[in-house]
Order: structure tokens, then sequence, then C-alpha cells
């Protein structure tokens, strides 16, 4: 018996308003709650609504052996309680099913884990309390912001007691080996790395709708057609994806829908793979093998790097300023600077100021609500100038008049005009 | 005073107050306001009238309302002679939009051969887009029916826009031209002058009987660079125009000190310097905020610059203001700085000292010329800068001083004098005919 393990990741950011240099020190409302609120409730009417009706359905139907697993971010279980009760509730009825397994990732779906070991646990602390407080299962398997994983980032979730971790087959790390199979830490702590089978993912999550894709129409006869030409070594098809593929990225028109509705019945009826949770695999799989990763991969772009988020200056300089404030932060007792500090570490607004592809206008411009990277970052920048402003008020931090290292007295003399240089 | 006719000017501008893109409408406006307190009578043709402008003080002839007779022979003879404006190359104008960069061409003698025994009018934007050396055309073939139309003593022309205009009312006339330079071709571009652009202002300036310019520093660039007899050219600095003090918002970042460029982020006004020198100073006064605001073409170049030498979290960019922006910003300013590589003469410094803010200039400005209350640098010296910066701030008595020396010294700086030499450089113009 072979395995497939479904994983979606359900995720949207706080998005912050056009904020303008005149804003710093007037306006300490970061976020665009009219935008985030009509995102949340349009993609909850094409996608979250219906998708999690059907997976319902489908686990009732198949009794058990239709199983799937989420990763919902923080900061977007954050807003369904602010804006989609209704998908939280469904979200919980999945949960009560047995057949659905929630996973543990940082709150704020940040980059925490490549700035800052302390934040970074704290953040994934808060988010599997939440997970606990909404689904009552304490999460087991743990899935990094955009399967972002290294051996180093593998070292501190195992610290955390995570036993299991999700990641992405890149060709890069793989080279000639299958991400079919289990593998684990390079640094041997015993980490279990499912993998990403990012061919047959993306067939699904990117290709679905493409017309003049060779695989077009998909049907889930043939894709169970596909999952059947596993060679027989392997066990397990990990296929991972954006839950707002249904219906969000690929619309209800390309047949996405009913896609979905047939696949549990074509791959349990034609082939001799079955369901399974990431945790389910974790229990009955071993390791084939050590992987070594000693630079973060992601699951984006071609690349399958970090240079969606980070890399180009405006990025670092952004990541940088905000984790400066990290000391800082940790002393504050203000509950809605706190909040701020989680929101403003989302991963989206560095993959906002992502230059790589402006001028081609692909698919990074499709998930910005900027015209431009730059636009992106200075309003960003402006955010982030108010934040520590407002976090030197709450700790009663006065700037100083300039401590000054040299004084330029001589110097200045000699530029000033006259009638002044005696004043110095 | 004997009751003799007022001497009456025929001005040609491309903009005039309240629709302006930059200082050249401030200065029409300041300029022809003095000139009528001094008791002459200008009437001012712009491309287009947008319907704001102060029709009871000013009187207007916008082009776009006159209608050409072509029948006319002198007509047709002066068309020909501008046959020059075809102009088959790129041309940059002074405030650069980028669309402007491709355009057709007018073809001038398709015009006459078309245009022969009719009459027509012309649409012009007024702006600088990109049928800008169209709409510069346009306006010289309906100078000439201006020029036959109305009754006046002296043409005075703003900047190369005008010139085949007034070139054209100077042939259908015979009356003398002055011609203002506000910039040259070598103050927008740097060393890589547009040709055609160049060309155009030259012709204005031979044309003219005399060329008036903002300051001595232009005045070098004229004789230098364009060949003009240096008895030929006179400097009028600008002015100020006089507005009722306004009342800035308080900083709104209490605690932190803001040094401000504002102007457009083009090599020509030095926003590079300006972003070395805040790199220099925050090494030394970490929490020191700097500002730039405008736009241009250099704008995401500095964007990038700055997050590579992060300091992101301390320099910020606005992106252009409008009018009361400006004065936001002034009001949070605590010194403001212009590092121009060439500035004919700068008129931002002066609307800084007005509300109370001290100044760094360059040295390569024209303002430099009439300010006393400023520190000056040279625009290259990145270290100065930083420590005229440091040096005010560690000094707040001095900043204060030079703030309220300065504002006084602005008021003082007048458009009426400054209209005052112009009317001078006039009347002897006619007194020599």
């Amino acid at each position: 018996m072979k395995n497939i393990c479904f994983y979606f990741q359900v995720h949207q950011p706080m998005r912050l308003r056009p904020y303008r240099f005149f804003d710093i020190g007037t306006n300490h409302n970061y976020f665009d709650d009219t935008v985030n609120h009509e995102i949340m409730r349009k993609v909850a009417g094409k996608c979250y609504l219906p998708t999690n009706q059907l997976m319902l359905d489908l686990i009732n139907e198949h009794k058990g052996h239709f199983k799937i697993s989420y990763s919902i971010s923080g900061v977007c279980l954050d807003q369904f309680e602010m804006y989609a009760q209704d998908v939280l509730e469904s979200f919980k009825k999945l949960a009560d099913t047995g057949c659905v397994e929630f996973m543990a990732e940082t709150y704020s779906h940040s980059l925490a884990a490549l700035a800052s070991p302390d934040e970074f646990k704290a953040q994934v602390e808060r988010h599997a309390k939440k997970i606990e407080e909404l689904f009552g299962q304490k999460p087991t398997t743990f899935r990094n912001t955009e399967l972002i994983y290294s051996d180093h980032i593998g070292t501190l979730v195992k610290e955390l007691g995570y036993d299991t971790m999700l990641t992405e087959g890149a060709d890069h790390i793989l080279d000639w080996r299958s991400p079919n199979l289990m593998y684990e830490n390079a640094t041997g702590n015993g980490l279990k790395l499912l993998l990403k089978n990012y061919k047959l993912s993306d067939d699904m999550a990117f290709r679905f709708g493409a017309k003049e894709w060779e695989g077009w129409p998909l049907t889930a006869d043939k894709f169970a057609g596909w999952i059947n030409q596993t060679p027989w070594d392997e066990e397990i098809i990990n296929l991972f994806m954006d839950y707002e593929t249904f219906g969000e990225h690929q619309w209800e028109h390309t047949g996405i829908f009913d896609f979905l509705k047939h696949l549990p019945s074509a791959v349990l009826g034609q082939t001799d793979f079955r369901f399974v949770t990431p945790s389910e695999a974790s229990s009955f799989m071993k390791p084939v093998a050590k992987l070594d990763v000693p630079n973060p991969m992601s699951w984006a772009d071609e690349e399958r790097d970090l240079t969606a988020w980070l890399g180009n200056n405006i990025q670092d300089d952004a990541f940088e300023s905000l984790y400066r404030l990290e000391d800082k932060v940790k002393q504050v007792k203000d509950d809605k600077i706190k909040q701020d500090w989680l929101y403003l570490q989302t991963s989206d607004h560095f993959y906002y100021m992502c230059t790589k592809f402006w001028a081609d206008g692909d698919v990074h411009k499709y998930f910005s609500h900027y015209d431009s990277p730059y636009d992106g970052f200075l309003n960003y920048m402006n955010v982030l100038v108010d934040f520590e402003e407002e976090v030197n008020k709450s700790l009663g931090i006065k700037i100083e008049e300039a401590e000054v290292k040299r004084s330029v007295s001589d110097r200045f003399k000699d530029l000033l005009p006259e009638g002044f240089k005696t004043d110095v | 005073m004997s009751e003799a006719r007022k001497k009456k000017v025929l001005m040609f501008g491309w903009e005039f107050p309240p629709h302006i893109s930059g200082g050249l409408g401030t200065a029409c406006f300041g300029l022809t306001s003095g000139l009528i307190e001094h008791g002459m009578d200008v009437l001012f043709v712009v491309p287009k009238l947008f319907g704001k402008e102060d029709n009871d003080k000013f009187k207007f002839v916008s082009a776009s309302d006159v209608e050409v007779n072509f029948s006319d022979d002198q007509f047709s003879e002066n068309l020909k002679k501008i046959s020059y404006l075809q102009i088959h190359s790129h041309i940059v104008p002074y405030v650069a939009p980028e669309e402007f960069l491709k355009r057709k061409d007018l073809d001038v003698q398709e015009l006459v051969n078309n245009s022969k025994n009719s009459s027509a009018k012309f649409a012009f934007t007024g702006k600088y887009g990109k049928d800008l050396l169209d709409e510069v055309s346009k306006y010289a073939v309906v100078a000439m029916q201006v020029a036959k139309d109305q009754e006046f003593d002296i043409i005075h022309a703003h900047d190369w826009l005008t010139f085949p205009a007034a070139i054209m009312a100077k042939e259908i006339s015979g009356k003398q031209l002055v011609v203002h330079i506000h910039a040259t071709e070598f103050d927008r571009s740097g060393e890589h002058v547009n040709q055609d652009v160049y060309n155009l202002e030259r012709r204005g300036i031979e044309a003219a009987d005399r060329v008036v310019c903002v300051s001595r520093l232009t005045r070098r660039i004229l004789i230098d660079k364009y060949g003009v007899a240096p008895d030929k050219v006179f400097v009028v600095h600008n002015g100020v125009v006089a507005k009722p003090k306004i009342v800035y918002p308080a900083s709104k970042l209490p605690n932190r000190k803001i040094v401000t460029f504002l102007g457009r982020i083009t090599f020509q006004k030095g926003p590079d310097y300006f972003v070395n020198a805040a790199k220099r100073l925050l090494t030394i006064m970490p929490d020191v905020h700097f500002v730039m605001a405008g736009s241009g073409d250099m704008h995401l170049q500095l964007i990038e610059k700055v997050a590579e030498m992060k300091m992101s979290s301390r320099f910020h960019f606005t992106g252009f203001l409008n009018f009361e922006e400006t004065n936001a910003l002034f009001g949070m300013t605590d010194i403001y700085v212009m590092p121009s590589v060439s500035e004919p003469f700068g008129i931002t410094p002066l609307e800084a000292m007005r509300t109370g803010v001290p100044v760094i200039i360059s040295k390569q400005s024209g303002v430099a010329e009439v300010l006393d209350n400023a520190v000056k640098i040279d625009f290259w010296d990145e270290q100065a800068v930083a420590d005229a910066i440091q040096g005010l701030l560690e000094h707040p008595e001095i900043a204060k001083k030079l703030a309220s020396n300065g504002s006084g010294e602005v008021e003082e700086l007048k458009w009426e004098y400054a209209a005052l030499k112009l009317k001078e450089i006039y009347l002897d113009l006619l007194k020599n005919k």
C-alpha cells in the first residue's frame, strides 16, 4: 500500500493601508481593515466555504478513507475570527471528523526562523496554542512559512518538540533522489522530513486550468493514472499546495471542484494508494537518508530559495530594520504593539518588495496590491518608523539630545557666514 | 508725470499661476506683478488659460483662442523661416516627463501649403507633454497673429519654449526683444545637452536685443557656452512672492531632528550628495531623520542606494508633494539642504527660510549670490554638509539665529525690485532705439 499526503496552506496576510510619510506620528492603525475584510469575504466565498464543504462531504462519503491536512496561519485565523466566523466553523467541523490534521507554524507566517530563534519559538508556541484552542488538537507536525527549511531550522523545530516537518522536494537538494520517500534532518536529531512532489502538486495547483499545457484537461482518472506510474519502491506522494488553489487561483469554471470531487474515488478505486495525514505517515515510515540543506530552501519560484522575500537591497534593509526592534519589543507590555509586531513580520510584506520579476509582471504581481515593489517598501518603512516611535513611547524611551562622538566646532565655524563665526 | 501712454510689454511665457509646474510660472507672476506696480502694461501670452487666472489684475492672451489668418503674405514668408523647428531628434524639456521623449514633428511647409487663404486656431495643452515641440511651433505661428493685432512697445520671452514665438513677433512688429533665461540647457542636462534645445536657445539669444538671466552663475554660462557678448547680458535675481505667514503644524516626530531635501530627484539637484552626507552623519548621530521629497529620474535608484546603505529606517521618501504638504514638511523640518550641482537660481531654500528653517545651500546656485544668512557648501563636499548639519544640531542657538535673520532677509527679496531692474533695461533699450 502506498500513500498520498494532502497538505494545504491557508493564509491571508494583514495587508497594510496606504501609509504616507505624513501619517507617521499621527496614525497608528497600520492595517487596511476594509481591504482585508473584502479579500477575506471574497476568498471565503470562492474558496474556503465551498472547498471546506466539499472536503467534509468527501470525508463523510469515504468513511474515514479520505484524509487531509492544513496549516492555517495565526494571522489568517485572526481574520477568520474578525471577518469570517462561518469559515472558522467549517474548519472546526472538519477537525471533528478525525480525518484532518492541523499543523503548527509561525503565528504570523513569518520569516522569524531566519532572524531570531527566540522569536521563532515564541511564535510557534503561540500558534500551537491557538490551534489547540480552536480545533482541539495539539499539533505534532511542523510546516514552516512557505516550506522554508534548512538544517538549522530543522534543529530549532526539533527542539520545539516536533518530530515531523514538511518541506520542498527541491531538485537542487534531491539531485537524482526521489521526493516520494521519507528523509531526515542532516544533523541526526531524528526530525523526519516529508518532501513535496512539486511535479504532481503543481499539475494541480498551477497548470490545472492552462489550456496550452499538454496535460490539459486534467481529470481525476488521468491523475490516478499518473500516480500509478510511481516506481514500486517509492512510498508516498506529498501533494502540498495553497488551499486557495480551489476556486481562487484556479477558478470554478476550470473544473477544479469537479476534479477534487472525483479524485478520492479515482485514487481509492484505481490505484493501490491510500490517503494519510503527515503524522500518520511519520508514525509508520522510516527515513531512507539524511538530507543536507545547509542553505534555506522554499517552495517559491524556479529558484526554490529565499529570493522571493529576501536578498535585494530593499527587502534586506526592511527585514533588518524590523528585527533591530526585537529586543525593545520584547519589553513592551502593550497588547496592540505586540500584535502589530506579529503582523508586521508576515512574509508577504517582503514578498511585495521582490524585484526579481517586476518587469515581467508575473505571479508576484498577482499577489501584490502595490503598483511596484518600491511602493510596497516605502509604505512598509513609513509604518515601521511609526511603530518604532510607538515602541519607544511605550517604554518611555526618549531620544537623547544627540550624543556627540566627535565635535565639529572648528570645521563648522569655517562653514558659517560672517557674523556667526564668533557664536561657535 | 505726464499722462503719456504706459509702455506696454508683449510677454511670452509657457505657464502662469495658479497653473504652474515649477519656478518659471512663479517668476512670470512675480515679474509681471512688479512691472504693473511700476506703471507698465503687460500683455501675457500663454498657450492656454486654465480658468483660474487673475483676469482682473493681469491681461492675458490665450494662444488657444487666437485665429491665425494665413492669407497674410507676411505670414507665409515668415513661416518658412521657422522651418528649423522641424526637429527630428528627441528633446528633453525642463520639466521632464518620460513620455515626452518620443514625438512626431510638425512639418511647417505642409502647414503653409494647406492653410493658404484660410484661417485656423490651434489647440494647446499648455503642458510639457509628448507634443511639446509641436506646441512650441504652433505657439510661434500664433505669435505672428498676436504681434499683428496688438499694440506694444517691447517683447519679452521666458525660456526657450517661447523663443520661436518671440522671434516671429519681432519679425512681424519690428519691436525689440528681451529674452529671459531662467535655466539653460546645461543646467537641465549637465554636459549631455540636447543639441536642438541648445540651438533654439541660441537662436533666441542671438535674435534678442538684451538677454536677462537669474544669476551671475547663469550669466557666466551664457558668456562661456552661448557666446553672448558680456555687455548684452544682465543679471536680475529672482524675488519671493509675498505671502501671508502660515502657521505650521508641530513636528510629528517630536523627539527627532529632521533634515530635508526638497526638489526634483535628478542629477542636477545633487540628491545623491545628500544621501552620502546622510550616511556620514548617521554614523555619528544615528537618530537623525532625513527626508527626500519630490520625484524624478533618480528616485528608484536612490531608494535602492539608501537601502543598500541600510538607512531606510532613518531616510524617508515622500514622493511628489503638493503645496500644503510642502508647507507641512517645512513645519517639521529642522534643517533644509539644497546640494544642487547647478542651480540657475533656486527658490526652494527661500521658501524654507521664510518658514523659519535654517538652510544649507550649494555655492553652485544662483540663490547663494543673494543670501547672507545661509551655510554655503560646495555640492560635492559631502563631509562639509554632514559637518554643517551636525554643527547646526549641536548649536541650536546658531541655527535659530540663522533662521530668524534668514526669514527677515527673504522678506527683502522682493519681485518689485527685480521688476524695477527689468524696467530699467526696457527703458534703456527703448531710449537707444
